[in-house]
């Protein structure tokens, strides 16, 4: 069972002084598998991928990653993992083949002169290979990032929001890019925030508050939450919206374009809220729930859990 | 009004910003006070214009009376501490080469024989005066003490050797720098200074810059040891540091004529540990220091007590017993006892030696701490 799983940790824990910023949190992600890390702002979602590749010693918890002790053998773990910052972290007093150099050397690599252009080439950077990394935009940044990452060919790739602040298609190509590199056999632990993206995922973590919440491909996780969700048209919807949300059978009623959905975890419950205004003016559907709405409820349960 | 006068609303805002940030900032607000102090301090109590008790060694080759009349004269001006006692000139030469005595005192033989006969037998002072400021004061004390010394001995009917020109010549040899020339000792002490300053401060900063630069994330997550980044570190820089050291040795030579007695390849030889001295210095700073300000102040802090206790500024031997402590710990120290033995004096290895290993030692237990503290995790 472990043969096949890139990633398998359990019962990971990391403290700040008081603040337990992962709490037990056990994972595992299957070899060429893309694994989608979502949750809120400061989660614990960059504390748990610094942990996996040695950035962070676990306080509790520990287990294999691609076949090594994740605390005791971090060295080398970190010999075949990339991982990709949130922020960009090359050196940008360096040209794009200067760093992609530097990091060949750290790795060792035996090839380093075609390891780097071949990486150029890969990524499509050959063009700008003497152009210095602070001077470009953001794109080709996050560009550049994943070639380095990925110089030392590693088993696994930990990206940390690594497409935040990229264009639409610069965040499709680079999606697609890393399908073709999942289907070679690496795996990907990516986080995230966009729900689209989410999607692209073949299974989806979901972590708050330190804790794993859920754990599943998307179809699981939205069929995990139980959630009824319908759209209601019609005037006011901002009114109707303050009025439903004071219903304890609503969960969450959100503007979507000139519909409203209102979704809530007990369906029975939620009916009866919504009851009241099934009148003539409003045009009621029930709709699937989307992965969206069941991360907004999930997050809002967990506020309500922590703060009763 | 509302539009670009001046505000005291925005000019309040600014000025609390500045006093939150002022706050936070511990280091820095530490360092204000701290500064002061230490240079109170120093310059209170470390510094010494007018140094007094210097070692001297005495070369006594005769043992008459009124030699040693003499000797006691020379010890009770509190300028001069007769540490030992050598038998042969060659001796003294060398306990003055290494620095172990600032003066050598030879009481001739027949000198009691000579005086007695009226012969104005000669003492000799022989003195190390690479630091001018450091043996003026002694020696001018020296010319009127000979005079009245020996008045006590000289009395009923040897009271005819006690008139005119004195009973005995005082012969000063100020070796290393007979005409007292200030900057043969400045400069060449400079080379060790502007080292120590630049070396600290380039190095202080590598880490840290890593760090505020979101660069250490990446760094740290491949698989590299604190030795290699910290000495990756420190390499490029010994060249930079070597390029001072022609450039002070060159300016020193062809602007300031300074005589180069021993050879500049030990010099060049030298330097080396003193560098990586201070190249250490400044990355364990680094791996201390939260951003690169802190850093500078650190540097700074360092430089302080470097340039005023280990005897650049003022007389090594003027400063109380702790100051000197601290002035033994520092690398300066010692560098410019080697730069100004090996320039003026033509010190020799052997000469070198005794203060090196001091630096290379300083050197390995200030590189083992940065090796210790450089985190390898971002805890």
């Amino acid at each position: 069972m472990t043969a096949d799983l890139a990633i398998d940790v359990r019962g990971m824990t990391k403290r700040f002084g008081d603040l337990t910023a992962i709490d037990h949190v056990d994972l595992q992600v299957r070899t060429g598998e893309i694994c989608g890390f979502l949750g809120p702002n400061g989660s614990g979602k960059t504390t748990f991928i610094r942990m996996l590749c040695g950035l962070l010693r676990a306080d509790a918890g520990g287990g294999i990653c691609l076949g090594h002790d994740v605390i005791k053998e971090s060295d080398a773990v970190k010999r075949q993992v990339g991982y990709m910052t949130q922020r960009f972290s090359f050196y940008e007093d360096l040209s794009i083949a200067e760093n992609l150099d530097f990091v060949a050397r750290m790795y060792s690599l035996k090839d380093r002169r075609s390891a780097v252009r071949e990486s150029l080439v890969r990524l499509g950077l050959e063009q700008r290979r003497d152009q210095l990394a602070g001077q470009l935009s953001g794109g080709w940044k996050q560009r550049l990032a994943l070639a380095a990452c990925m110089i030392h060919r590693p088993r696994l790739l930990l990206l940390d929001e690594p497409t935040a602040g990229v264009d639409p298609k610069a965040r499709r190509e680079f999606w697609e890019e890393i399908h073709v590199l999942a289907g070679q056999g690496l795996t990907f632990l990516i986080a995230t925030h966009y729900m689209d993206e989410a999607e692209r995922c073949h299974r989806l973590a979901f972590i708050s508050g330190g804790s794993l919440l859920t754990h599943g491909t998307t179809a699981e996780v939205i069929d995990q939450a139980h959630l009824t969700t319908w759209s209601v048209s019609g005037p006011d919807l901002l009114t109707l919206a303050g009025r439903l949300r004071a219903h304890p059978g609503v969960g969450q009623a959100v503007a979507f374009g000139s519909a409203l959905h209102v979704s809530g975890d007990d369906a029975a419950s939620l009916e009866e809220a919504i009851a009241p205004f099934r009148t003539g003016q409003y045009e009621w559907k029930r709709i699937d729930s989307g992965l969206e709405d069941v991360f907004i409820q999930m997050m809002e349960k967990a506020r309500r859990d922590v703060s009763p | 009004m509302s539009g670009y006068g001046f505000s005291p609303s925005r000019f309040c805002a600014m000025v609390v910003k500045e006093f939150i940030q002022m706050r936070r900032d511990r280091l820095t607000f530490g360092m204000m006070i701290g500064i002061p102090i230490v240079q109170l301090i120093l310059f209170g109590f470390a510094i010494n214009a007018d140094p007094r008790h210097l070692p001297a060694a005495v070369l006594l080759a005769d043992r008459g009376a009124q030699g040693r009349t003499l000797l006691y004269a020379v010890r009770n001006s509190s300028y001069f501490d007769f540490v030992r006692e050598v038998k042969t000139e060659a001796e003294g030469q060398d306990a003055l080469a290494r620095g172990e005595v600032q003066f050598v005192v030879n009481i001739p033989e027949n000198f009691t024989r000579d005086l007695l006969r009226g012969d104005r037998p000669a003492v000799l002072i022989e003195a190390d005066a690479t630091d001018p400021s450091a043996t003026g004061n002694a020696l001018g004390a020296l010319r009127t003490l000979f005079s009245t010394a020996l008045q006590n001995d000289l009395k009923g009917p040897l009271s005819f050797l006690a008139d005119a020109e004195g009973p005995v010549e005082l012969r000063i040899h100020a070796r290393y720098n007979p005409e007292g020339i200030t900057y043969y000792n400045i400069v060449p002490g400079l080379m060790g200074v502007i080292l120590t300053m630049t070396m600290v401060i380039i190095t202080g900063l590598a880490i840290t810059r890593e760090r505020e630069r979101g660069t250490m994330e990446n760094l740290l997550s491949m698989p590299t040891r604190p030795v290699e980044v910290l000495i990756g570190k420190i390499i490029p820089y010994i060249l930079v540091g070597y390029i001072q050291i022609g450039l002070v040795l060159a300016v020193a030579y062809f602007l300031f004529h300074v005589p180069m007695v021993g050879s500049p390849i030990l010099l060049f030889a030298v330097a080396l540990v003193f560098i990586i001295a201070n190249l250490s210095m400044g990355i364990t700073f680094s791996t201390v220091a939260k951003n690169q300000l802190q850093a500078m102040q650190m540097a700074f802090f360092f430089f302080l007590p470097s340039i005023m206790l280990s005897g650049f500024m003022f007389p090594f031997r003027g400063m109380p017993r702790w100051a000197q402590a601290i002035g033994e710990i520092l690398p300066l120290t010692h560098f410019l006892r080697i730069v100004r033995g090996i320039l003026l004096k033509g010190n020799g290895a052997e000469e070198v030696v005794l203060q090196l290993w001091q630096i290379a030692l300083f050197a390995a237990v200030v590189l083992t701490i940065g090796v210790k503290r450089y985190r390898r995790t971002l805890d």
